[in-house]
C-alpha cells in the first residue's frame, strides 16, 4: 500500500507540519515579509531562495518543512521521485508583474528573472535542483485542491517507475496564499518517525482538514 | 493498448491535419517577419490570420463572445468530434487541456465583452466544458514547453488505468505582448527565420497554434494512423530554471525509461530543436548517449516557429502522418551541422519504409519527456 | 569611481535579489560570474537590464557582456567609458 508518510500546510502567516503548528507569524507581516522568517527558522543558507518569485518561495518552504524530520531525500531514490504540483491561479501574481512592466512604454524593462517565473512548473525545478530530484514533473491548475486526481495520479505514477512522490498545492494569488504538500512513497521504501497513511483521496482530504487554524 | 485516433492542427498552414501536412510537405513555412504595434523592430512569428478564425468560428453557429485561444480550441476540438464521432458527455470521455499561458491577452485587456476571470485557467476549462457538454470538467496541464507531449503520455496513463476509454489532448497557446517580449528579455529569439540544430541558429521565432488528437482504448477508433502510444515518461535535469542541462540528464534519462529493445525499428526522432544555441545542442548529447546515433532527426520549429502548449501536440500529429505516409519529414532550417553529438538530421523530405517514432521535448524548469509511437503490427 | 563602484553593489544586490550579501562582502575586483558572486545565466542578461534602466546604456551585442561583466570594477569603468556615470 502506497503511503503519505508526512505533510505541511501554510496558510495564514502559519506554518503547519502533520497537523501541528510549527511557527507563526503576525497577521500584520505580508506574504514575503513571512516567507522571510519562516526561511529563517529552517536555518539553511540556500542564496537561491530570495531568487524565487513567492509562489515559489511559498511552495519551496512548505516542501522542505514537510522533508525536514523524514528520511525521505535518503530512503528513496531521487531519480525515481517525482514531483506533482496543481493551483488555480497558474502563474498569474508573477504574470501581472511581468505584464506590468511591459504595459508603460515609457519605462519599458521587461526582466527575465520576472519573465522566467511565468509558469507555475517553475515550483518543480526550484525543489528539482535544491534536492536533485530527477524523476516524473506534472503541473496541474485545478479550480481548488483536487485530492482525487492527487491520490490517483502518484498511485498511476508509482505502480510504474516512480517509487516517492513530493505532491500538492501551491498558490499564491494577490493577498491569498496556501501551500500544501505531502510527501508519498511505495511502502517498501521505510521511513522512520513518519505517519503513515494510506494514499488515496479520503486520506488527502483528511491531513488537508487536519489543521486548526486558530484564525 | 491505447490507440492514436483522429487529430486536428490549427496553423498559419490551416485549419485541418491534412492541410497542415501537405503545406509542410510541400516546405511552405508559417514563420514571417511581422512589425507589432508594441516594437519598432520587427519579429519572426507564425501568426494565424485573425478574421479567418472568426469567420470559422461565427460558421459553427452563434454564440457568446470567445476569445482567440476558446475560439481556436472549439474549432479543433469540434473537428475531431465530427471526425470520431464521440459522444462528449460520456462519463468515460475526458479532455485534457495543455497550455503555458492560456488567455493570456486578456491581460492584456484585449476584450470588453468577456469575463476576465476566464484569464483563470479552471475558467477556461469550464468554458469549453459548458461548450462541449462534457462530463467532467477538463484537466488543465501548464508544464512549460512539454505540456502537449506530457498530457498525451497522461493521456495514455488515464486510460491504462481504467479511468477513461477517450482522452482529446488539446494544446494551445496564442502570440502575444506578454510572450514575445519575455523571450526578448531571455535574448532567445532570433530576427530571422530559425534554423534548428544549425551551426548559425540565433534563437526561436515563437508561433500560434492549436491541435488537438483523440487517446482511446478502442481499436475501431484507431484511425488514421492505426498507431499506438507504447511508452512515455518525464525528466527534469536538477540544474537550472532556464537552461538546459549540459550533457542533457533529463532527456537521457526520458529516452532510457522509453527505450525499446529494438532500435533499428524506430524510424525518426522529432526533436524539439528550439534554435537556441543550448537547447539543440542538449538534444544532440543526449540522443548520442542513448546510443541513438543512426536514426535521423528532425525538428518542426523551422516550419511553426515554437508553439509552446501546442507544441508536443501539434508536431506528434505530424510525425504520425509522416509514419502514416512512410516519408520522412525534413528539418526547416538545417543546413550545417551545429552541434557536439554524433547524430543524423533529416535534410530533405525521404521516403522511409519504418513503423515507429520517438517525440521529444524540453523546457523551462528543467523538465523533459519523451513517447515512442509505433504502428500496430498486423 | 569608488561612488560609482558603491553605487553599483547596492543595484546589483536588489536587482540580482543577492539578499545573503552585504555590499562590504564584494570585492570589486572579484569575478562576478563562476566563483565570486556565482551569478549565472540569468543574473547575466539581468545585469543587460540594470545598464539600460539605470545608465541608459544599451548593450548591442550580449556576448559583449563577458568583458564588461567580468568584475564590478570593469562593468564600473565601461559605464564611465559610456560617460554615463
Amino acid at each position: 500500500m502506497n503511503s503519505i508518510i508526512s505533510y505541511a500546510h501554510i496558510k495564514h502567516n502559519r506554518v503547519s507540519v502533520n497537523g501541528e503548528i510549527i511557527f507563526q507569524s503576525p497577521d500584520t507581516l505580508s506574504l514575503s515579509e513571512f516567507l522571510s522568517e519562516a526561511y529563517k527558522t529552517l536555518a539553511i543558507s540556500y542564496p537561491k531562495f530570495h531568487k524565487m518569485d513567492l509562489q515559489c518561495k511559498l511552495g519551496f518552504l512548505c516542501a522542505e518543512f514537510a522533508i525536514k524530520e523524514t528520511d525521505f531525500l535518503v530512503v528513496n531514490d531521487l531519480a525515481k521521485t517525482a514531483i506533482v504540483l496543481s493551483n488555480a491561479a497558474s502563474s498569474l501574481e508573477t504574470d501581472r508583474m511581468h505584464q506590468n512592466s511591459i504595459n508603460d512604454k515609457t519605462n519599458y524593462f521587461p526582466s527575465p528573472a520576472v519573465f522566467v517565473y511565468t509558469l507555475p512548473n517553475i515550483t518543480i525545478g526550484e525543489l528539482a535542483i535544491k534536492h536533485k530530484i530527477t524523476g516524473e514533473n506534472a503541473f496541474f491548475v485545478t479550480e481548488g485542491l483536487d485530492a482525487g486526481l492527487l491520490a490517483n495520479y502518484v498511485n498511476m505514477l508509482l505502480s510504474d517507475a516512480t517509487e516517492a512522490a513530493i505532491a500538492g498545492w501551491v498558490e499564491v494569488d494577490g493577498t491569498n496564499f496556501e501551500a500544501f504538500i505531502f510527501l508519498a512513497q511505495k511502502a517498501e521504501n521505510i521511513n522512520k518517525n513518519c505517519i503513515f497513511k494510506p494514499l488515496n483521496q479520503s486520506s488527502v482530504i483528511t491531513i488537508y482538514n487536519q489543521t486548526q487554524w486558530t484564525h | 493498448m491505447i490507440f492514436t485516433s483522429y487529430s486536428n492542427i490549427i496553423s498559419p498552414l490551416g485549419f485541418s491535419t491534412k492541410e497542415n501536412y501537405e503545406a509542410v510537405c510541400s516546405s511552405q513555412v508559417a514563420v514571417k517577419k511581422m512589425v507589432f504595434p508594441f516594437s519598432k523592430d520587427p519579429f519572426c512569428v507564425a501568426k494565424i490570420n485573425d478574421q479567418l478564425i472568426d469567420q470559422c468560428f461565427d460558421a459553427l453557429g452563434s454564440f457568446n463572445p470567445a476569445t482567440k485561444l476558446e475560439k481556436l480550441s472549439v474549432l479543433s476540438i469540434n473537428d475531431v468530434l465530427i471526425q470520431s464521432g464521440i459522444d462528449t458527455q460520456d462519463d468515460r470521455t475526458l479532455l485534457i487541456y495543455s497550455t503555458t499561458k492560456g488567455n493570456i491577452d486578456i491581460l492584456e485587456n484585449r476584450y470588453k465583452d468577456i469575463d476576465a476571470k476566464r484569464i483563470y485557467l479552471p475558467v477556461f476549462a469550464s468554458y469549453l466544458q459548458s461548450h462541449f457538454k462534457l462530463k467532467h470538467a477538463p484537466l488543465v496541464l501548464s508544464n512549460a514547453c512539454i505540456s502537449g507531449i506530457l498530457a498525451i503520455i497522461i493521456a495514455k496513463r488515464f486510460i491504462e488505468q481504467g479511468y477513461y476509454d477517450n482522452v482529446l489532448v488539446c494544446g494551445g497557446d496564442i502570440l502575444s505582448e506578454f510572450t514575445i517580449s519575455g523571450f526578448k528579455s531571455f535574448n532567445a529569439m532570433s530576427a530571422e527565420p530559425s534554423k534548428p540544430f544549425d551551426a548559425k541558429r540565433t534563437g526561436i521565432n515563437l508561433g500560434e497554434a492549436v491541435a488537438t488528437i483523440l487517446i482511446t482504448n478502442k481499436k475501431e477508433l484507431a484511425q488514421p494512423y492505426n498507431a499506438q502510444i507504447i511508452s512515455g515518461a518525464s525528466a527534469n535535469d536538477a540544474n537550472h530554471i532556464s537552461g538546459p542541462s549540459r550533457t542533457g540528464d533529463g532527456l537521457f534519462q526520458c529516452l532510457e525509461e522509453i527505450k525499446t529493445e529494438n532500435k533499428e525499428e524506430i524510424g525518426f526522432i522529432s526533436a524539439h530543436g528550439t534554435a537556441t544555441p543550448f537547447n539543440d545542442e542538449m538534444e544532440s548529447i543526449a540522443f548520442d548517449r542513448a546510443g541513438l546515433n543512426t536514426i535521423p532527426v528532425n525538428s518542426l520549429k523551422g516550419y511553426y516557429g515554437h508553439t509552446l502548449g501546442a507544441a508536443g501536440v501539434l508536431e506528434t500529429i505530424l510525425s504520425l502522418e509522416s509514419m502514416n505516409h512512410q516519408r520522412l519529414i525534413k528539418s526547416e532550417g538545417f543546413e550545417t551541422k551545429g552541434f557536439s553529438g554524433n547524430i543524423t538530421m533529416i535534410d530533405s523530405h525521404t521516403n522511409k519504409s519504418f513503423t515507429s517514432f520517438i517525440k521529444t521535448a524540453s523546457g523551462f524548469g528543467g523538465c523533459n519527456a519523451a513517447a515512442l509511437f509505433k504502428k500496430i503490427s498486423n | 569611481m569608488d561612488a560609482l563602484i558603491e553605487k553599483l553593489k547596492g543595484q546589483i544586490i536588489e536587482q540580482l535579489n543577492l539578499a545573503e550579501v552585504k555590499p562590504e562582502e564584494i570585492n570589486p575586483d572579484s569575478p562576478l560570474f563562476g566563483e565570486g558572486l556565482g551569478l549565472d545565466s540569468i543574473d547575466a542578461l539581468e545585469l543587460i537590464v540594470l545598464l539600460e534602466k539605470h545608465y541608459g546604456i544599451k548593450i548591442q551585442d550580449p556576448k559583449d557582456g563577458k568583458t564588461i561583466f567580468q568584475s564590478l570594477r570593469t562593468m564600473a569603468e565601461y559605464i564611465q567609458s559610456q560617460g554615463k556615470s
